[in-house]
């Protein structure tokens, strides 16, 4: 394990001089707020922020993705013929995820990658990855990261966790992959053991920042049924604008559709994020549509979260806590209240 | 505009106990700080907890589309003018209505606010007249409303609702001297390279969550457009073309429409200036037909009516 301490200059220009060695992905200031965003053409990496606007899951898992190509030219040998598109495999390094993002990733794994069903590209990106946490010193007031198994700390997924020391940041390897990392980055001392205590101290500190909680101990009692018909869904959707807010911006949210795109006599087949909150998500080509209300649409989304995901994998619920959809539902939904109402029904 | 929350659930408890309405739309208090939730409330007992402040910057008609109840509800100027476009496409009937006037002094423009104190978390926010102070840890700032208005607000003339059954207050006065398109000439100005150029960036961070056309009351299509597969009229990708297909046809959908209340910029996850679009077509509503949408419910819209004083010569 290394641990080692750079001054915040030197981190900005050893994460240049890892670029020979990896695609480098960070948060960059646009606007408002950040986004993770590959480090090359000038982006500026800027460690200031509470949390990205977007999580960093498009860098997994894009939100449009050419899978496949294909000509409808018949005199052309291959016409009609779907050929996969090329893709880039190479090291790449995502450096400030948040402890949550990165538990996302490792539960949406089971989407994935399990024993039945393997999606290559997202596995051999993940493969291809190393995640470079950036712990929280200051959660944001709608984190509830603790409920949900994780922390401002945690190292849950990570393969190594920076942490801001005001002038400096400290890093930490967790995996062989997070040490192989660092151990390509040029400068930065080893941290001496006032440092790494400093580190102890802002943890135990941050952590007793998180000031809300959700709770889940009842949730996964068999209630599946009753809270399927529960009288509360009709109070928590009314607002609900079924705009894709919540779920684009959820790391935890994996649904895609695929499309196919012609033009002229060249297709492609594209990957494009989807989400349970529109009516087209479920629309069947006979023109029946089983979520077609509302009220149905919101259920879904937390029932799957909350409920569906909890009896099936027993392994929590498919959420992280990271607070996205609190602070950014347009119309205020708030899943903290949804937890209490599921778990308390 | 705090100060109208006792009337506005007076109201609707007389409205509910009287058998006037069968429900009421307003908004509650949200649980994160300059949000605000809409709420529709059937029962009695929970009258207080509706709520109103300068944080109300959706709009409550976006509700309304179809019912077939009636309906109590919260109207300041614009939202009023939008219930007022629903009667003249017959999305709603006025005698269904109950409409609460809310003479508004304008919405707060709460990403202007996140600015200005930066990196520090506003927990809480707290209106007294014509100020504001938000709070967190460890800091407190006083702001004037009018510094921090939605720039759909600072250039409203329509601050008091336009039909109303009953008002919560006397109308405020209305904004004098204000240019509403001073945004849009700019871009009037600019070359067709420019304006390309304009609104590619406008759009850039766009995720095609389709918020805006979602908060938006005009946008009550059966199936939008960009739900069409048959055929297909845009791309679903985050293709720069798709999405400025959508954003453009989405726009001209609300031409002669538009009250420019600003709930699809409110809404955004990105914070996209959407009304650039809406404005250009708002504009030219206004100098070619003299018409702002919503002021009157026995006139039909530019767009969909026939006048033989037309001053187009290919119609007569």
């Amino acid at each position: 394990m290394l641990e080692k301490s750079y001054s915040k200059e030197e981190w900005t220009e050893a994460l240049k001089g890892l670029q020979s060695a990896y695609k480098v992905f960070v948060p960059v200031k646009e606007g408002d707020f950040h986004n993770f965003r590959p480090l090359k053409n000038g982006a500026k990496p800027s460690f200031d922020f509470q949390n990205t606007r977007l999580s960093p899951k498009a860098v997994i898992f894009p939100q449009s993705e050419r899978m496949f190509e294909y000509t409808l030219d018949e005199s052309e040998k291959d016409a009609h013929i779907v050929k996969e598109t090329d893709k880039d495999f190479s090291a790449q390094a995502i450096v400030g995820i948040r402890p949550c993002d990165a538990l996302a990733f490792q539960l949406v794994r089971i989407n994935f990658d399990n024993p039945q069903y393997q999606d290559p590209w997202w596995v051999q990106r993940m493969d291809a990855t190393t995640l470079i946490g950036f712990a929280c010193n200051d959660p944001c007031a709608s984190c509830f990261c603790t409920s949900v198994g994780s922390g401002p700390f945690s190292e849950k997924g990570l393969d190594a966790l920076m942490v801001d020391l005001g002038d400096r940041f400290v890093v930490k390897s967790l995996t062989t992959k997070g040490e192989a990392l660092l151990k390509k980055l040029p400068s930065g001392k080893d941290a001496s053991g006032a440092l790494l205590e400093q580190v102890q101290d802002l943890a135990k500190a941050s952590e007793k920042k998180i000031s809300s909680t959700v709770p889940t101990d009842h949730l996964k009692d068999n209630r599946g049924n009753e809270l399927f018909s529960a009288p509360f869904w009709e109070r928590v959707s009314f607002a609900c604008i079924n705009c894709g807010t919540c779920t684009y911006l959820c790391p935890t949210c994996w649904c895609f559709d695929i499309q196919d795109e012609v033009c002229g006599k060249d297709g492609d087949r594209i990957r494009n994020w989807d989400a349970c909150m529109f009516p087209l998500f479920t629309l069947h080509g006979s023109g029946h549509n089983p979520r077609d209300k509302k009220l149905q649409r919101v259920r879904q989304r937390f029932m799957h979260k909350l409920k569906y995901y909890v009896d099936k994998y027993e392994d929590g619920v498919a959420c992280v806590g990271c607070g996205r959809c609190v602070q950014f539902c347009p119309v205020n939904i708030d899943i903290r209240e949804v937890f209490e109402l599921m778990n308390g029904y | 505009m705090v100060e109208y929350i006792p009337k506005i659930r007076e109201i609707a408890r007389k409205l509910l106990e009287k058998g006037t309405v069968d429900v009421f739309i307003g908004y509650k208090k949200g649980t994160v700080a300059m949000m605000n939730e809409p709420v529709l409330i059937k029962d009695l007992s929970e009258v207080d907890i509706l709520y109103w402040d300068s944080h109300c910057g959706l709009n409550l008609c976006n509700y309304l589309t179809r019912r077939t109840d009636r309906i109590g509800l919260v109207a300041n100027g614009c939202n009023s003018r939008n219930i007022v476009t629903h009667i003249i496409e017959n999305q709603i009937k006025r005698e269904q209505l109950y409409i609460v006037g809310i003479p508004c002094t304008g919405i707060i423009d709460h990403r202007a606010v996140k600015r200005t104190v930066g990196n520090r978390e506003i927990l809480e926010v707290k209106e007294e007249g014509e100020s504001f102070t938000v709070s967190g840890n460890g800091f407190q700032e006083t702001f004037q409303k009018k510094d921090f208005l939605r720039t759909n607000c600072a250039v409203c003339l329509h601050r008091n609702p336009v039909e109303y059954d009953e008002m919560v207050a006397d109308p405020v006065p209305e904004q004098e001297g204000v240019n509403p398109f001073k945004d849009v000439e700019g871009i009037e100005k600019k070359s067709a390279d420019e304006k390309r150029q304009f609104f590619t960036q406008l759009i850039s961070s766009c995720i095609r969550c389709y918020a805006c056309r979602n908060a938006c009351p005009l946008c009550y299509c059966p199936t939008c457009f960009v739900d069409e597969s048959r055929p297909q009229w845009v791309g679903k990708s985050i293709d720069p073309v798709d999405t400025m297909t959508f954003h453009f046809l989405r726009a001209y959908h609300c031409a002669g429409r538009c009250t420019d209340c600003g709930a699809c910029e409110r809404v955004c996850p990105v914070g996209i200036p959407v009304r650039q679009f809406t404005k250009k077509l708002n504009k030219d509503a206004f100098e070619l037909f003299g018409w702002e949408a919503g002021l009157r419910a026995d006139q039909r819209p530019p767009l969909d009516v026939y006048r033989a004083d037309d001053y187009n010569a290919f119609i007569k």
